[in-house]
């Protein structure tokens, strides 16, 4: 049985009147991918934030390595193992590939106190770095300024500061849009990478790709899940079908 | 990181020796002028740790600053001179912990409200000493013994204060440089340029943010005890947002983002003043120097949107031709 890395169990959110996530439970575990999917509004974003730590949840319960984690800070559960990537670029256009991932790798060393000392030269903080530039096969531009960067990379760039905190379970909120086909491709490619070593939960458009990458899939309408199965049973769901694939 | 002892390292140094020599051949107004600027530089590389490096608009750093000049002359007797070891450690501390609770509230806003609630705690400042007998009320009160250490160092001689003040400059300028490019500055910089990334990433941005506020505070408040013992006197007007509005443009027309932008622009805020308030040049007109000097503020952040910082920058490029630079600088 694999491990269950991330759980959430019955969050439900609710924005005054609207309730835009509904009983949702969906767990993640170590060595797969989980997408979920569903219209503009389902609530996929609601949940992912919820499920970082952006705001806590109405109700329901967030597991993270087998502690609770409901009332843990976004901060605190990124430095527990979990990394999150945003489906607007969050990078740092005027700082070096190199230094985007490097600053986010501080966080795992944090020590403001020690003002004296340059924090480019932190050892801890530059290996986890070069790791994740190497990971993410952002090594051949890692001195450039991340704004001059072209989408796909940033696009990468974003998932490689993810990856400089060294986390156990990936948040990927729509890491492929605005994606060429050849730039799609390197991602997915990099997604299976990460998949043997990371809980990975993935928020995506693009149906080939989830399809193609996807060990599991989560369905969500209007904030509720109606089916979370395996890619080929999800394929067959009528009430997936119906409300979402385009069945009238 | 050789790059960094040539360029802008190697200019400010040979500022700071310029004026390690003024002494020597100035006369005893420019001596008072150029130590008052250099307490406006301190004051304003205190405020662009906040603005410039992290982001945060603070538009209520004269409080911190009057803190420290009134907490010089409240806390010194009467009739003998205090001793500076510890009278300065208390103006510094007694601004910083006014900026730890003004941080620790004004915090939990941001953007126009972070000015509005800083301002605020400002104004309240202010009307303490100028509204009370706490600090002489509108008048003011005089510091007639200035603090000495022993027989080493004597404030009351006007050369004496004037390379005190060059001490402290140099250690403003080399401390925040260092805190810049440290953990901590590295973190102040990801704040400015996108908090939630940094909040995803692992940092708690608060405690941070609080640090750099209470941190800047301190220096402002340093700032306000040698503005106190350079006068001699202190008034509510130290405290009036006129200050703080005045430091916002110094680090503007400095140039935000650069600690030597807010001693160049201390600098030149300072001197503009000076010229049009000069009857002299302007003769009638000088009494309406705020005129002329906004006018120029303006010019000059039309013209130089990096601040004067950019200006050999935009020299360069007028030297070169635009085109040639411009790829350059992509390329790198």
């Amino acid at each position: 049985m694999a491990e269950t890395l991330l759980k959430g169990s019955g969050i439900t959110q609710r924005w005054g009147g609207l309730v835009a996530v509904n009983q949702v439970s969906i767990e993640i575990e170590r060595g797969s991918v989980h997408a979920v999917i569903g219209t503009n509004g389902a609530g996929k974003s609601t949940l992912i934030n919820i499920l970082s730590g952006e705001f806590p949840p109405t109700e329901g319960k967030v597991e993270l390595l087998g502690k609770d984690a409901t009332q843990w800070s976004q901060a605190k559960r990124a430095r527990s193992g979990l990394g999150r990537s945003y489906q607007r670029n969050t990078i740092f256009p005027d700082f070096t590939v190199f230094e985007n991932c490097r600053l986010a790798a501080q966080a795992q060393v944090q020590r403001p106190w020690v003002w004296w000392n340059d924090a480019q030269k932190c050892k801890q903080s530059v290996e986890a770095a070069d790791r994740a530039l190497e990971l993410a096969g952002l090594n051949e531009v890692r001195e450039r300024f991340a704004g001059l960067l072209s989408h796909g990379q940033k696009r990468q760039l974003e998932i490689a500061m993810c990856l400089a905190i060294q986390p156990e379970v990936l948040l990927l909120d729509e890491p492929l849009a605005g994606m060429g086909a050849e730039e799609t491709d390197r991602m997915l490619k990099l997604l299976a990478n990460l998949k043997a070593e990371h809980a990975i939960l993935l928020v995506e458009h693009d149906m080939d790709a989830v399809f193609k990458i996807a060990d599991r899939i989560t369905v969500m309408v209007n904030g509720s899940v109606i089916a979370s199965d395996t890619p080929d049973q999800i394929r067959v769901n009528a009430d997936v079908q119906t409300a979402y694939l385009g069945g009238h | 990181m050789d790059k960094l002892f040539t360029g802008k390292f190697l200019f400010t140094g040979l500022v700071f020796a310029g004026l390690a020599l003024y002494p020597f051949i100035g006369s005893s107004y420019g001596l008072d002028l150029v130590s008052k600027i250099m307490i406006y530089a301190i004051l304003a590389m205190s405020l662009e740790l906040l603005v410039g490096s992290t982001g945060l608009v603070c538009f209520g750093q004269a409080a911190f600053f009057g803190i420290g000049a009134y907490i010089a002359v409240l806390f010194s007797p009467e009739s003998e001179s205090a001793n500076l070891l510890w009278l300065l450690p208390a103006s510094i501390l007694a601004a910083a912990v006014y900026a730890l609770f003004v941080g620790a509230l004004s915090l939990r806003t941001k953007g126009v409200y972070f000015i509005m609630v800083t301002l605020a705690f400002a104004q309240m400042a202010y009307y303490v000493v100028h509204d009370t007998k706490l600090g002489g009320g509108t008048d003011g009160i005089y510091l007639y013994f200035k603090p000495i250490l022993g027989s080493v160092l004597d404030l009351n001689n006007p050369k004496t204060l004037y390379f005190f003040t060059w001490v402290f400059l140099v250690w403003t300028f080399v401390f925040l440089a260092m805190l810049l490019r440290s953990h901590f500055g590295r973190v102040l910089a990801g704040i400015r340029i996108n908090e939630q990334r940094m909040r995803a990433s692992g940092f708690s941005t608060y405690p941070y943010k609080l640090a750099a506020f209470t941190t800047s505070g301190g220096i402002a408040g340093l700032a306000g005890f040698l503005f106190a013992v350079k006068d001699g006197f202190v008034n509510p007007e130290m405290m009036s947002w006129h200050l703080s509005g005045a430091l916002l443009i110094m680090i503007i027309l400095g140039g935000l983002g650069h600690l030597r932008g807010a001693i160049i622009g201390a600098f030149a805020f300072v001197f503009l003043q000076e010229f049009f308030k000069s009857s002299a040049i302007f003769g009638e007109f000088a009494k309406h120097w705020q005129l002329g000097l906004g006018f120029t503020i303006i010019a000059c952040v039309a013209l130089l949107p990096k601040g004067l910082v950019g200006l050999p920058e935009v020299l360069r490029k007028r030297l070169d031709g635009s085109r040639p630079r411009d790829a350059q600088v992509v390329l790198k």
